[in-house]
């Protein structure tokens, strides 16, 4: 019971985490309607702005989370105004190749000031604590809430929040919006600033528990895309359970069947699932393909 | 510049690459180049399936890991000859392709690209983990270099520069009839429009199976004469990176035209050598570099001109439209 | 030749297209026309193949090619044009429009490598084609012209032609008259007579009213995906049905 207590708090853990991940990659993919192969690359990056606003500066870790999502948040919306905006009216190879160059660039440059080794995010809640007679990792629980509270907010801000309903609006139909006054380039932005400041929180509450380098993003990244293609693209549900069930598949598959190959469950389900339903499992209301 | 197009362009270059060896007289140098026409063979075939069937495969590195592979398994695993283990790499890799593209080419757009990012990471892992066939993260050392044909060895640097020169010649002149004939016409349908290609009668699956299976076999190929080369092997061959390194020699060339993957594969490769500054920050340039060329010169430096010349053609015809 | 049998289509619960039944037949113009979200373009979906249709029959010359992929139906002599046609822009127009007969070619990878009497033939066969068809649409002159410089109209034409090229039976146009001035019009409305006058049969979607009535033979009126009226010019000019949903009061004195 107790192991597999421990599963299922590494299973929500994990899949918090990707859920927020993907939630950041399926709002700028309802916007763009372009997968943003950098989202990773911004994880990454908000670890690594984590990192070093505590050991550099020694700040506290939520005040050092909010400076990584800052951080993040603006450099996502460079990317926006220096690299998607360009290339709004250009093929669709376009903005994928452009993606990678951004992804690359992050990549290259966090290793070129950090070098490629691995780095401990120090945290202050490495204790164990006690929950209905169970014990569990301090840090997985802050996870956990931290992540689904931020989801919370999320859902709140769009559906309850005048600049909320524009970031839908233009999601759904980016003509309309525009007809009817809304500034798209004011909700690009700002949905590429959340987009970051989601990867980077995300990243900040899980790298205590996992270690901080330049290529952690690249796993992370494909297994969202695993998420909303499975999810729907732009759907903000899907990206949630979506994340839920790629979280609890690989925390109970990598125990019960192997570690090594835990990684490649993802991928695996993504491989059969658009064998039979090459349109992803759910199709997000306002369908676009 | 009339001087550099058509059969007197070709023959041109042929004879720059015959004697780029006895000009360079530096092992080094003359193994840089081998890798590099290595690579662009492997950028042919990406050229095919992303620049004139228009689907974004970023497995295609992967697909050199899988040939390469092939051949170092066989060759040190199990002794079999050099040039058995050579076909037998495009044999594999073709039947990978096939599978992997009957799944992934119903996808289309940037779910088909992320798809095969997946299918790049499954095939990364598969090769790092699978250590009772692939040797996992020790790699596989010891691969012969390609074995003799007759009189002929190939031990040195200077005979494999020759023998993957040839195989890039083969590999050119198979692409071009590809490219230039009604196969080739019905890839660029698709490319254009999926819809439009269908109306026009055109099998979807099958036209970009055939394109898939062909690029990839070119990348199985190139795999498998780097094995033969740099004779080890390891799991970073079927890292993303290799597809990017691609991407960037094509993007550079310009994408879609014959000439574009052979350009930008020189070029880069040249470029990198030659500026140490380059070598150093090589990672942090090559992200900006590749966003500026999407930007500012998608056709590339081949297509560019390609465009051009023919603008300059037409306007020589018909007057323009006010 | 083209028979229609209480054709239906729902999209999530939505009915893009409502048992519509009708036929068309060999050598005439016949337009859809009906105002926008009446299914028109749907419809045509349909017959081509680009979607399957929920339940009812397509008849074509009597052979049922009810949900058959659109590759399929365009070997089967069935052309059709989209509202924006997509050319590639950096090669010329006649070189656009050498595929459009490959359909009818059999030379596969072998061909290609070893070069075959049969791939010359056939791409001889194609190049030909693609010449007659814009001769035809009378943009033989610009034949070498970048596609990516050429004007709306002529887009339009081009689009003819590649739709030609395929030596179809039944062409399927959609909206051949869109972005075009009223002078265009009348020269694509000749080319579609003139299409007629030499063996074709012509289906098109239009909302261009005077285009319309002087050019087709029979129309058939569709509203929120139910055919609600069908018959000559004259009759739909007539047709009170017709009058309400769509023409409006403008034409109600034409």
């Amino acid at each position: 019971m107790e192991l597999f207590f421990q599963q299922l708090l590494n299973g929500l853990t994990v899949g918090g985490v990707y859920s927020l991940v993907a939630l950041g990659l399926t709002l700028v993919y309802g916007i763009l309607h372009v997968p943003n192969f950098a989202h990773g690359a911004f994880y990454m990056t908000g670890a690594f702005a984590g990192y070093y606003l505590m050991t550099a500066f020694g700040l506290n870790y939520w005040i050092a989370m909010a400076g990584a999502a800052v951080v993040v948040a603006v450099i996502a919306m460079l990317a926006e105004r220096l690299v998607f905006h360009p290339l709004r009216h250009a093929p669709e190879l376009h903005d994928m190749i452009a993606a990678i160059g951004i992804m690359l660039f992050l990549e290259a440059g966090t290793q070129a000031l950090f070098g490629a080794d691995f780095h401990r995010m120090p945290t202050p809640y490495g204790q164990v604590v006690e929950v209905f007679g169970l014990t569990a990792p301090l840090q997985r629980l802050l996870i956990i809430a931290g992540a689904f509270g931020l989801m919370v907010l999320l859902h709140l801000f769009l559906n309850h929040t005048v600049l909320g309903s524009t970031i839908v609006a233009m999601a759904q139909n980016r003509d309309g919006a525009a007809l009817v006054g809304i500034d798209a380039t004011r909700v690009t932005l700002l949905v590429f600033a959340i987009s970051g400041a989601l990867a980077a929180i995300a990243a900040v509450l899980y790298a205590p528990i996992n270690l901080v380098y330049p290529s952690m993003g690249n796993l992370v990244i494909t297994k969202a895309f695993v998420i909303i293609i499975l999810g729907g693209m732009g759907s903000f549900p899907g990206a949630i359970v979506g994340g839920l069930i790629i979280g609890m598949a690989e925390s109970f598959g990598g125990f019960y069947f192997s570690t090594d190959y835990k990684d490649i469950i993802a991928f695996v389900l993504l491989v059969v699932i658009l064998s039979f339903r090459p349109q992803g499992l759910f199709t997000p209301k306002g369908a676009r393909g | 510049m009339k001087l550099l197009q058509g059969k007197t362009g070709w023959m041109l270059l042929a004879l720059a690459a015959l004697a780029f060896p006895l000009l360079a007289q530096n092992n080094y140098l003359i193994s840089v180049a081998t890798q590099a026409f290595i690579m662009a063979i492997a950028a042919l075939g990406l050229n095919l399936i992303t620049g004139y069937t228009g689907q974004f495969n970023l497995a295609h590195g992967a697909f050199m890991a899988v040939g390469a592979y092939t051949v170092g398994i066989l060759t040190v695993d199990h002794q079999v000859p050099f040039w058995i283990a050579f076909l037998l790499a495009g044999v594999v890799t073709a039947v990978a392709g096939f599978f992997v593209g009957i799944l992934s080419l119903r996808l289309k757009g940037h779910y088909f690209s992320i798809f095969t990012l997946c299918v790049s990471y499954i095939m990364y892992l598969l090769i790092e983990k699978w250590e009772s066939l692939t040797h996992g993260t020790v790699g596989i050392m010891g691969v012969p270099a390609p074995t003799g044909v007759g009189p002929v060895q190939f031990g040195t640097p200077l005979s494999q520069y020759y023998l993957v020169l040839a195989f890039l010649a083969l590999g050119i002149w198979i692409m071009s009839r590809i490219v230039n004939s009604l196969l080739g016409r019905s890839f660029m349908a698709v490319r254009n429009s999926d819809e439009l290609a269908e109306a026009l009668g055109i099998d979807l699956m099958r036209t970009k199976t055939l394109s898939f299976v062909l690029s990839v076999v070119y990348a199985g190929f190139a795999g498998a004469l780097y094995a033969g080369q740099v004779r080890f092997l390891g799991p970073d061959l079927a890292s993303e990176v290799v597809t990017f390194d691609l991407v960037m020699f094509v993007l550079v060339g310009g994408i879609g035209t014959l000439l574009g993957p052979l350009v930008g594969t020189a070029l880069v490769t040249w470029l990198t050598q030659g500026l140490q500054f380059l070598q150093d920050y090589r990672m942090v340039v090559f992200g900006p570099v590749l966003i500026a060329l999407i930007i500012f010169l998608p056709d590339g430096i081949v297509g560019t001109w390609l465009n051009g010349r023919a603008r300059r053609a037409d306007t020589t015809r018909g007057k323009p439209h006010a | 030749m083209l028979e229609i049998i209480d054709l239906t289509k729902l999209f999530f619960g939505l009915t893009a297209v409502d048992h519509v039944s009708t036929r068309f037949e060999r050598g005439q113009v016949s337009a859809i026309i009906g105002p926008n979200g009446a299914g028109k373009t749907t419809f045509f979906n349909l017959i081509a193949g680009t979607h399957r249709p929920s339940s009812g029959r397509i008849l074509f010359n009597g052979q049922d090619v009810t949900g058959l992929r659109p590759d399929h139906v365009a070997r089967l002599g069935i052309a059709r044009t989209f509202q924006t046609t997509h050319l590639f822009d950096n090669a010329t127009i006649i070189d656009n429009l050498i595929v459009g007969h490959r359909l009818r070619t059999r030379s596969g990878l072998w061909d290609v490598l070893v070069n075959t009497k049969r791939l010359q033939q056939e791409e001889r066969t194609c190049r030909d084609k693609a010449m007659e068809a814009l001769d035809f649409v009378g943009l033989a002159h610009i034949s070498h012209r970048m596609a990516g410089d050429i004007t709306q109209e002529e887009r339009k034409r081009v689009a003819f032609a590649l739709a030609l090229a395929t030596d179809p039976e039944l062409l399927l146009l959609d909206e051949p008259a869109g972005g075009i001035n009223p002078e265009e019009t009348v020269g694509l409305a000749a080319l579609i007579r003139k299409l007629v006058d030499h063996g074709k049969t012509v289906c098109l979607i239009e909302h261009k009213m005077d285009m319309i009535m002087r050019l087709a033979d029979k129309i058939v009126v569709l509203n929120n995906g139910t055919k609600i009226a069908e018959g000559t010019p004259a009759e739909i000019r007539r047709d009170p049905q017709v009058i309400d949903a769509y023409l409006g009061v403008d034409h109600a004195a034409v």
